[in-house]
């Protein structure tokens, strides 16, 4: 897919507004305003955007416990999002489902999932659904390098590859399992030499490059709609905060994250290019960067003015019937 | 003139016309057919027990799915199509295998709807067989359904008849909630019923009085409730009316049915082949000492196995399951008749 003026204006916004979305959800989740947990996605934004740009509403992912990014790459609503994480009637899942369970239907986005791996074999069902209906959907689950570890994860590898289901596999290795190092915990380092033992092509790209991640992306997402079969993409990325909100992080290396902001800010990183390249100007991102910043502004104020839901709903939606 | 069918074709028939009438209908599960990529015969099993055989000769290899033995990928994948415009039926051959697969039905299916407040349906049904009496050992023989029941967001129904089980699956697969489907592996060629060619359904949520009686009411489940009917045929000698209740499902549970039996009899003997700790026997009882204590006139009586595995040898595995003499007895203890 060539990138026109539109599709990198639309990238950077996308990318931007996740940074900003999780930045304010980290001040409003430290001054007690959010309930629960919440795992933010700020330094990955490259990787939900450069694979989300290829995909439609009806086209199916599947997310994790940093759930976010890829919600907001997939043309969720950033309001009802922040609704949801503040647990309003309102909200995206009407305060029912919260940061590790917010979900849209709608727009294909199967749900952030709290239980490490789950979504992998959801999302091969939705490729599945999509070959036996004949659409040329395709289904992309996300997936960390700690999930990259479970028994589902890897059976759903294998079972998309013996239907040849449309399924893009993407794992975002940010190099932690919570405290865990993936460099201990990934048996054969990299999580892409597991492709070919799955009969798929797998491929490893820069997560902090908007670019390669997209190209990388695409190749995947057009051969699986073609009916090539399933991809394997290891995402290399890092997160610029802890596992969850709070951790104390001592399991990093001293300038870890200082270092990652530094050089390896994806956000800094595309200016540099599409400045470079005279193919969008600097005020043109600055004024995304402000747009953004309003958007945010005024999901945390609706957040913050919305009701709760009703004591009734408690009781709602268990079943369709019963 | 009756049409008497046993349990495995009364279900074989429920899935032709499911999937006759519903091309979204899909069915998966490890040798459902048989023989994939094996250089005999496909549809070489149709299933441990042959009870889906002639489906992938009627629907084709794109709607019948032989799996790999990965029962969390594939359950999991069922639960993602039923999301995605698919009615699929999963088979977990044994519910025993449960313990390597559970997340795609307790945390995920269960869930869905009350978490996404209310934006989605999850139209699944996983078939799963059940129980002792195969000589199988203690991996192969649980009644786990209780594991389910526990979990809001689930139906679990387990047929007692052949005419229950097609009606049952046929109002499973048109659910459009995600309902476990519990199959006595014994009773497929041992029940056999009135069933009509006709595609049919019994409401989820409705009990069947089996037998109507006056001194006491049994609720008997799934296998159980043939037991009871034997019980009762030897205790009406005794001049002993007993009321036999079939739950069907026990989620949604009907309660009132039972209560109302209850209210009459005043006695209650609850017969369940599932462990004894936090089983359906120990639910029942609860519910009717909490709601129809009034009504009692004698304690409620569980028959069920002990609380232990299932042991292989026949002699320990006849002696481990409920049956109609400790039912017999049961019944006289609570009508104050034990010396007779």
């Amino acid at each position: 897919m060539q990138l026109n003026r539109d599709d990198l204006m639309k990238a950077y916004r996308l990318m931007r507004v996740i940074r900003v979305f999780e930045e304010r959800v980290r001040d409003e989740f430290e001054a007690g305003r959010i309930p629960g947990f919440v795992h933010l996605y700020a330094g990955q934004e490259a990787s939900a955007v450069g694979v989300c740009m290829h995909l439609d509403d009806e086209d199916y992912i599947g997310s994790t416990h940093r759930g976010h990014g890829h919600c907001i790459a997939k043309g969720c609503d950033a309001t009802a999002m922040m609704l949801e994480l503040f647990a309003r009637k309102d909200g995206l899942c009407h305060g029912k489902g919260g940061s590790m369970h917010i979900a849209d239907f709608d727009k294909g986005m199967m749900g952030a999932n709290s239980i490490v791996g789950a979504a992998v074999p959801l999302a091969v069902g939705a490729a599945l659904a999509a070959k036996t209906l004949g659409k040329r959907t395709v289904a992309v689950p996300f997936c960390g390098d700690g999930g990259s570890n479970q028994g589902g994860v890897l059976e759903s590898l294998n079972l998309a590859s013996v239907w040849k289901l449309p399924v893009v596999f993407v794992f975002e290795n940010n190099g932690y399992a919570e405290t865990t190092a993936a460099g201990w915990a990934v048996s054969c380092g990299d999580i892409v030499n597991r492709a070919p033992a799955f009969g798929m092509p797998g491929i490893q790209v820069d997560g902090f490059d908007f670019f390669a991640v997209h190209e990388a992306a695409g190749k995947a997402i057009d051969r699986a709609r073609n009916g090539g079969g399933p991809t394997l993409i290891e995402v290399k990325v890092g997160r610029f905060f802890g596992h969850h909100e709070g951790d104390s992080q001592t399991y990093r290396a001293k300038d870890e994250v200082a270092e990652l902001r530094r050089d390896h800010d994806c956000l800094k990183i595309f200016r540099k290019k599409v400045e470079g390249a005279a193919l969008l100007e600097g005020e043109q991102l600055n004024e995304i960067d402000r747009q953004a910043v309003a958007l945010v502004d005024r999901a945390v104020e609706v957040a913050r003015a919305s009701d709760p839901p009703e004591p009734a709903a408690l009781f709602q939606n268990v079943y369709v019937s019963y | 003139m009756a049409r008497i069918l046993t349990m495995r074709k009364a279900l074989s028939e429920a899935f032709h016309q499911v999937m006759a009438e519903d091309p979204t209908v899909i069915m998966m599960g490890e040798d459902i057919a048989g023989g994939m990529g094996a250089p005999g015969e496909l549809d070489a099993w149709g299933g441990d027990l042959g009870i889906t055989k002639g489906l992938i000769g009627k629907f084709g290899a794109h709607r019948v799915l032989d799996t790999p033995i990965s029962e969390t990928a594939y359950l999991g994948a069922a639960v993602g199509a039923a999301t995605a415009g698919l009615r699929p039926i999963a088979e977990l051959m044994f519910v025993d295998f449960m313990g390597v697969c559970f997340d795609p039905l307790l945390n995920q299916a269960a869930k869905f709807r009350y978490m996404f407040g209310g934006k989605t349906k999850t139209p699944l049904v996983i078939r799963t067989q059940f129980g002792a009496g195969f000589r199988a050992g203690a991996q192969h023989s649980q009644s786990l359904y209780p594991l389910f029941a526990h979990i809001p967001g689930l139906k679990c129904v387990i047929p007692a008849t052949a005419y229950d089980a097609k009606g049952l699956m046929i109002a499973a697969v048109r659910d459009d909630d995600p309902v476990i489907f519990f199959e006595h592996k014994v009773m497929y060629d041992e029940v056999s019923d009135d069933v009509p060619e006709r595609s049919y359904t019994v409401p989820l949520g409705e009990a069947n009085i089996v037998v109507e009686g006056d001194d006491v009411t049994i609720v008997a489940i799934g296998r159980m409730v043939h037991f009871a009917i034997k019980a009762a045929k030897q205790l009406a000698k005794e001049g002993i009316s007993c009321e036999i209740i079939d739950p069907r499902t026990i989620s949604p549970l009907d309660e009132e049915t039972i209560l109302e039996s209850v209210e009459r009899t005043g006695r209650l003997v609850i017969v369940d082949e599932a462990y004894p700790r936090c089983g359906m026997a120990a639910d029942i009882s609860s519910i009717v000492a909490e709601k129809g204590f009034h009504a009692l006139r004698a304690p409620i009586r569980k028959v069920t196995p002990p609380h232990t595995p299932i042991p292989f040898a026949p002699e320990l595995e006849d002696l481990y399951l409920p049956s109609p003499e400790k039912i017999v007895a049961a019944v006289r203890e609570t009508v104050g008749a034990a010396q007779r």
